[in-house]
């Protein structure tokens, strides 16, 4: 049996999922979208399968997220659904539910923070909203682990049993009067594409083009419609989708005035209001939010990340040497040893490295995301992101992105809409990372000693900028079109439980590694490979005769418009596709000097202009095989993410051209 | 007057809900509906959003979204 898990945002949806499931989950994207899709098996239950939907707040066809969900109730058809509610702000949730009964599926209400309104001395009359609204309701809280068990019974009685809501009909007067006479009038057509006749009707006078398109009308009908409606709108002296809003919210109302007995404002809304005097206040939330994340940062690269990462390194290394011992004594083949040591673990290595930042990351992520701080952060940040297009939500991401792309572009799955998400994975990686930092460093040495943190600075500008004009030309190419409406809401601040946090953050250390294991490991080997055989497929031992460096030389005339036509540079470019840190390394290995005598050894190949067009290449190219492929899972499309490729290829080229040739008119 | 106009800590009833296409489903969706009471809680720091309270939860909206929505003054209401 499957069901589905529907609720608006902020009701305790995931809570009550990771309660239902344990660990036991796939999260995936629904095919085609950027929209995730998350299922598992109830425990104990090992012939429930539950789905969990985006929060939604209604079956409007104008959000991706809206779309997946209508789409997969009408066309995977579960057994039953589960529609969870805040029961604190009950009017608002059981606008979705209205619509939900309308689909004929059997389908449970599970009443959540039934505790936070005992707490405020309310009280829900189960009994009389159970039959008020023609379905059953199991009071429960997600987060305490009550009504759970009933809940699960209830569920599974009523999709056995095939229950459909006893009750459809909401509506009076005029609205009433149209919903049945188009109920009537589309009945086959609806049945024969099998949809609800009812669901139908109503998305009908509501003027749901999608509805309209599928259940094919042919003009004569579509006149009828037109005509049912606009006398529905002379009677009402309102138009289709005000009347139909508003017959919901009358009839909600009408219910909550029966079975709702609850405080004006609960203690937790109270407190929420005047965490806001501060958090959301005039002056202090910029700074306050700064803080926030400047501390964020501090302890996730600083100090435990690089702690972290340091044993991890430790440990790599240790083992790595210890199996580097038993090879030499073995008297393995050189190639063979090499595989390993300079292949496989010098790429798992890599890769791991950033095992522990995005760990760490994560756990401060979840905390602000189910505190309900990030949706003050939107609030306070709208503004700035507007011009480009987007809302404050993606603010988040793009800071971490200073830090690494990889956690930065995994943090947008949490972007309320599909198209914000998408934009904001295409500029996220121009944010320039942290791995960017030693290349930096080593050309500014070599080159700008004056003038080093003026360069850096720069640089880091520079890429913001771009950012800002690419968010502006997206805006105008390809995400054209009405942006999703911020009309948010800011859900009162919850502590965070322990159980969300935790498995939200071995759910991205898993996505990590398996993709990590797989993807990014054979990218490592390839580069391995090219690095270490000639075309004749002889070990080399000088890396100048390598398969890499014969491509290297291959694609140098690319960048001699861009001032570097040494082979090295190009190769140093290729490797950077690994990790970016490993373009330093790579100069140095290719020229043959320690980390130290570098700058010198860059002197032979780059003029300072050049350095600086270098740089400004590496600052906007692609980012590591690690960022690729997160963008390529968070994208869900080859096609999206080779585009991403090619746009920053292009960009960086034509950037660093423009650095060049505009410098040249100075020098 | 329009929603956006309400000063911070004035309440009004709603009117009516202009806007088209996904922001006008959307007001009404997240109950800005006609005859609801709103009452304007803050403004963001840097001049706009802004933050109001209806149906017992908190909203944010832009300015410019709040413009479609014609409100009359509680204080004239009653």
């Amino acid at each position: 049996m499957i069901f589905a898990l529907i609720g608006n945002q902020n009701c305790g949806k995931t809570t009550l999922f990771n309660q239902l499931t344990g660990s036991n989950q796939h999260v995936g994207n629904f095919p085609g979208v950027t929209v995730e899709r998350k299922e598992g098996v109830i425990k104990k239950h090992p012939d429930m399968i539950v789905v969990d939907l985006p929060g939604i707040y209604s079956l409007s066809p104008y959000t991706s997220e809206e779309v997946v969900t209508r789409d997969f109730l009408l066309k995977d058809k579960p057994d039953g659904i589960i529609n969870i509610v805040d029961a604190t702000n009950i009017e608002r949730n059981l606008y979705l539910s209205l619509q939900l009964m309308e689909l004929n599926i059997p389908m449970v209400l599970a009443l959540n923070m039934m505790d936070e309104v005992r707490a405020n001395n309310g009280s829900i009359d189960i009994r009389q909203l159970s039959e008020e609204l023609g379905v059953p309701c199991v009071p429960i809280s997600a987060s305490k682990n009550e009504g759970i068990h009933e809940l699960i019974h209830k569920a599974r009685d009523i999709a056995k049993e095939k229950i459909p809501p006893r009750r459809q009909d909401f509506c009076r007067g005029p609205v009433h009067k149209a919903i049945h006479a188009l109920a009537h009038l589309i009945e086959d057509h609806a049945e024969a594409i099998g949809v609800p006749p009812r669901f139908a009707a109503t998305k009908l006078v509501e003027g749901d083009e999608p509805t309209i398109n599928a259940l094919k009308i042919n003009e004569n009908e579509k006149d009828i419609i037109g005509h049912v409606v606009k006398e529905m709108e002379t009677e009402l002296g309102t138009d289709r989708e005000a009347a139909l809003a508003d017959m919901r919210y009358e009839f909600i109302e009408g219910v909550c005035k029966k079975a709702v007995h609850k405080a004006e404002q609960t203690r937790e809304q109270a407190r929420s209001i005047k965490l806001d005097r501060i958090l959301t206040h005039k002056i202090w939330s910029i700074p306050i939010f700064l803080g926030i994340m400047f501390t964020i940062f501090w302890l996730t690269f600083g100090v435990i990340g690089s702690t972290l990462s340091d044993w991890f390194a430790e440990g790599i290394s240790w083992f790595t040497a210890v199996v580097d011992g038993w090879l030499t004594a073995g008297g393995v083949n050189a190639t063979i040893h090499s595989l390993i040591i300079d292949g496989i673990f010098a790429g798992v290595g890599s890769v791991l490295s950033f095992l522990p930042i995005i760990v760490v990351l994560f756990f401060f992520l979840s905390l602000l995301e189910d505190s309900g701080y990030m949706a003050r952060v939107a609030f306070i940040m709208d503004k700035l992101l507007r011009k480009i297009g987007l809302s404050g939500r993606s603010f988040v991401p793009m800071l971490i992105g200073f830090g690494c792309s990889v956690p930065a572009i995994m943090a947008t799955r949490t972007l309320a809409s599909e198209r914000d998400r998408r934009m904001t994975i295409l500029l996220t990686p121009f944010m320039s990372c942290s791995a960017k930092l030693p290349i930096y460093a080593v050309f500014t040495m070599a080159f700008f000693k004056e003038n080093q943190a003026f360069v850096m600075i720069g640089l880091y500008v520079f890429g913001i900028l771009m950012g800002i004009l690419s968010g502006l030309l997206f805006k105008k190419t390809l995400f054209r079109g009405e942006p999703v409406p911020f009309v948010m809401e800011l859900p009162a601040y919850r502590l965070p439980s322990a159980k969300n946090v935790t498995l939200h953050m071995w759910e991205k250390a898993k996505d990590f590694i398996k993709k990590a294991f797989t993807i990014i490991f054979i990218a490592t080997l390839v580069i391995w490979f090219l690095q270490s055989f000639d075309f004749r497929f002889n070990l080399v031992s000088d890396s100048s005769t390598s398969m890499l460096a014969a491509i290297g030389r291959f694609l140098s005339p690319i960048f001699a418009p861009l001032g570097f036509a040494d082979w090295r540079a190009s190769t140093a470019l290729i490797t950077g596709l690994t990790a970016k840190e490993a373009v330093v390394s790579t100069f140095g290995v290719l020229f043959g000097v320690t980390q130290a005598e570098l700058p010198a050894a860059l002197g032979q190949i780059f003029t300072p202009l050049a350095a600086l067009s270098f740089l400004a290449f590496t600052l906007l190219y692609t980012p590591c095989v690690a960022a690729i492929n997160a963008a390529r899972q968070e994208l869900g499309s080859w096609k999206a993410t080779a585009g991403l490729i090619v746009y920053q290829l292009v960009i960086a080229w034509i950037a660093a051209f423009a650095v060049y040739h505009i410098g040249l008119l100075f020098v | 007057m329009t929603l956006d106009d309400l000063h911070m800590g004035k309440s009004g009833v709603i009117l009516t809900v202009g806007g088209e296409g996904a922001l006008r489903r959307r007001l009404l969706d997240m109950g800005l509906t006609p005859k609801t009471h709103v009452f304007v809680r803050k403004v963001a720091p840097l001049g706009d959003p802004i933050e109001v309270c209806l149906r017992g939860y908190e909203l944010t909206l832009r300015k410019d979204d709040a413009r479609k929505i014609e409100v009359c003054p509680e204080e004239d209401a009653q």
